[in-house]
């Protein structure tokens, strides 16, 4: 029994080979590419569903106000701080909802920007922060 | 009421907002400084300017006349106008000030590559400016008449000549620190006299506006927030629509967002705005409440508009109420330079561009000269309508101007930035479709023709079935020309969409004037 050959690590320099091209995804978008067009209309659709969300919240609140109140009359009577809820709701507590959810658009679309430049042009930009909560 | 102090106070309104015009003259050189302040104006400062170049007649005086008039159903006004800002804030500001254009008619063309289109916003633009300088002119005449004993058509006359050699001599540069400036005036106004009228009202024992029967109605009808029956329903999701989908379409407001540095900055502004709207609009409200006991003769005279003028008068004896009116005498007049400027600027924007510097004429007075000849004609029309009109409730024609915004310019930024297919052809179907059905109602409501019942209600209220149907005709019109969706869509979306950081080609945008 002799023992057994040494092993002998085979390479190849596989210079006649074609090198896999890599493109930058910025430039399949610059060159409107389909997988361009993927990367915008992924962007796009992210935007859109998020101010889709938005504005379901405060349409379903305020324009769901004056259904309630049509609906159920006896809520116009309800006093709270010694004034009408229809007053309380409309005069006073509308705004800073509104700002809220101004706000948390601002957190979550420049969030979804952030998602959107480190995957098309990764190393460039990092996306800071976690992801805002909803 | 009349107050010499009111007078001062006024006088110094204009003085000031000449003085801070003064300033910015010196920077204002180029056509870039005068359309959009050469884009160098920081979130913070132009959330002010917007704040204080949208808080109009109708935010001031208007909203407290209209509240104490009709109840709790009006308070549906400036709660509309603040969430038309939240609308505005997701679906259109950092896509619109991406897109590069400086008007909407620029926004038109470079989305849809079509010159039709452009004409057709063109024509709108003009036609919301000037329904909406028309009360303004009539409002002041109305305050002036009121604090210090003056013609009708006196208040129209100082208000446009104010507005007109500041906007001639430094276009948006010298607007911007202006209206800025008018924000804070405003809010001042009318937040230290309402200090004042609290702590009267709580030494007279406080009672609760809403368990007393003043002006025709008893406390628990003025606190309903919806009208009688379905009638008042719809007219309250109409006003709702109105107020909601218009404030995007105002041409003041949307020329604003192109002094905005990035996209990003044009979201920032925008919730800054909604934070000083906020604050803001509570105010009215309280003067309506407090007029119900202290001036319910107003509701019955139909003076409830000057609710805000006299009630510091009313409450505060001697000249410490005189005082205290002649700071809401200036916090209105505010209202009506800085929201007159604005406007002032977006028409005659739209008037040199579009219509002024075609031609040789337009060739030899060159851009500045054209935005100024632009002023001059945008300002004159409606001043000529308020002197020739009777006039038209502050609010009710406000309104309108929101409800015909909301029925043309709505789906046009909307379905523009948020979809692919919309064609010049659906566009300008859309926005003819829904500005003759609007503009239809308009007219009705001039003209005063007696109408009863449902059709009474449905024009008087009309965004709730004008957007839809706006909206539709775009849509289909679209559907049916696929062929005419613009050659560079794609490139359009990247420029609306992605954010300014990214080295991408973004194609070029419009823009008339400049470059």
């Amino acid at each position: 029994m002799t023992a057994p050959p040494r092993r002998v690590r085979v390479t190849s320099p596989r210079t006649s080979a074609a090198r896999t091209r890599r493109v930058a995804p910025t430039s399949e978008i610059d060159s409107r590419t389909r997988l361009g067009e993927v990367y915008v209309s992924s962007l796009v659709r992210a935007q859109l569903r998020l101010a889709v969300g938005v504005l379901v919240l405060v349409a379903g609140l305020v324009t769901g106000l004056p259904l309630a109140f049509w609906l159920f009359p006896a809520l116009r009577e309800v006093m709270v701080l010694g004034m009408p809820l229809p007053w309380v709701l409309l005069a006073f507590a509308v705004y800073p909802f509104l700002i809220l959810c101004g706000w948390g658009y601002v957190r979550r679309a420049e969030y979804n920007e952030r998602v959107f430049v480190a995957m098309v042009a990764p190393g460039t930009a990092p996306p800071e922060g976690e992801e805002p909560d909803r | 009421m009349s107050t010499p102090y009111a007078g001062v106070g006024i006088v110094l309104v204009a003085l000031v907002t000449l003085g801070l015009g003064a300033y910015g003259w010196r920077f204002s050189r180029t056509t870039s400084d005068f359309f959009v302040a050469s884009r160098s104006v920081r979130p913070a400062l132009n959330a002010c300017a917007i704040g204080g170049e949208y808080l109009s007649a109708a935010s001031f005086l208007g909203a407290a006349g209209l509240i104490l008039a009709y109840g709790a159903d009006m308070l549906w006004y400036p709660v509309g106008w603040t969430a038309g800002y939240v609308v505005l804030l997701v679906l259109v500001a950092a896509p619109l000030r991406r897109s590069g254009a400086y008007t909407l008619p620029d926004f038109a063309e470079s989305r849809l590559e079509s010159l039709v289109a452009r004409r057709t916003s063109s024509l709108f633009v003009v036609a919301i400016g000037w329904i909406y300088l028309l009360p303004q002119f009539q409002g002041a005449g109305l305050a002036l008449g009121v604090v210090v004993d003056a013609d009708d058509r006196l208040g129209g006359l100082v208000v446009s000549t104010v507005v007109l050699v500041n906007v001639l001599l430094g276009g948006m540069r010298s607007i911007t620190l202006v209206q800025a400036f008018q924000y804070w005036l405003k809010l001042t106004a009318l937040l230290v006299p309402v200090m004042f009228l609290l702590a009267a009202w709580a030494g007279d024992g406080a009672t609760s506006p809403a368990t007393v029967t003043s002006g025709g109605m008893t406390g628990s009808e003025w606190s309903m927030p919806t009208g009688e029956g379905t009638q008042g329903l719809y007219t309250t999701y109409s006003l709702i629509a109105a107020t909601f989908l218009g404030t995007m379409g105002l041409p003041h407001v949307v020329v604003r967002f192109y002094t905005n540095p990035d996209g990003r900055a044009a979201r920032r502004t925008t919730v800054a705005v909604l934070a000083l709207l906020g604050l803001f609009y509570v105010l009215p409200p309280v003067y309506a409440a407090l007029g119900r006991l202290y001036a319910p003769d107003l509701v019955a005279s139909g003076d409830s508009d000057s609710v805000v003028l006299e009630l510091p008068g009313r409450m505060v004896d001697g000249v410490a109420g005189e005082l205290l009116s002649a700071l809401t005498a200036a916090g209105a007049f505010a209202a009506f330079l800085s929201t007159s400027s604005g406007l002032t600027i977006a028409v005659a924007g739209v008037l040199s561009q579009d219509l002024l510097s075609r031609g040789t004429m337009g060739r030899r007075l060159g851009g500045v000269r054209s935005f100024q000849l632009g002023a001059v004609v945008a300002v004159a029309v409606p001043l000529v309508a308020s002197v020739g009109t009777d006039g038209v409730a502050v609010a009710q024609a406000v309104g309108l101007a929101f409800a015909f915004a909301a029925s043309t310019f709505c789906p046009l930024i909307v379905l523009g930035i948020w979809w692919r297919r919309l064609t010049d052809a659906g566009a300008v179907a859309g926005m003819l479709v829904g500005g003759l059905l609007a503009g239809a109602a308009i007219v009705d409501s001039l003209l005063d023709v007696e109408h009863h019942g449902w059709t009474a209600t449905l024009l008087a209220q009309p965004a709730a079935w004008t957007v839809p149907a706006a909206f539709v005709t775009m849509v289909v019109v679209s559907v049916l020309t696929p062929r005419r969706v613009p050659a560079h869509v794609a490139t359009t979306m990247v420029r609306l969409h992605t954010p300014e950081s990214l080295r991408l080609d973004r194609g070029r945008a419009v823009r008339r004037l400049v470059g």
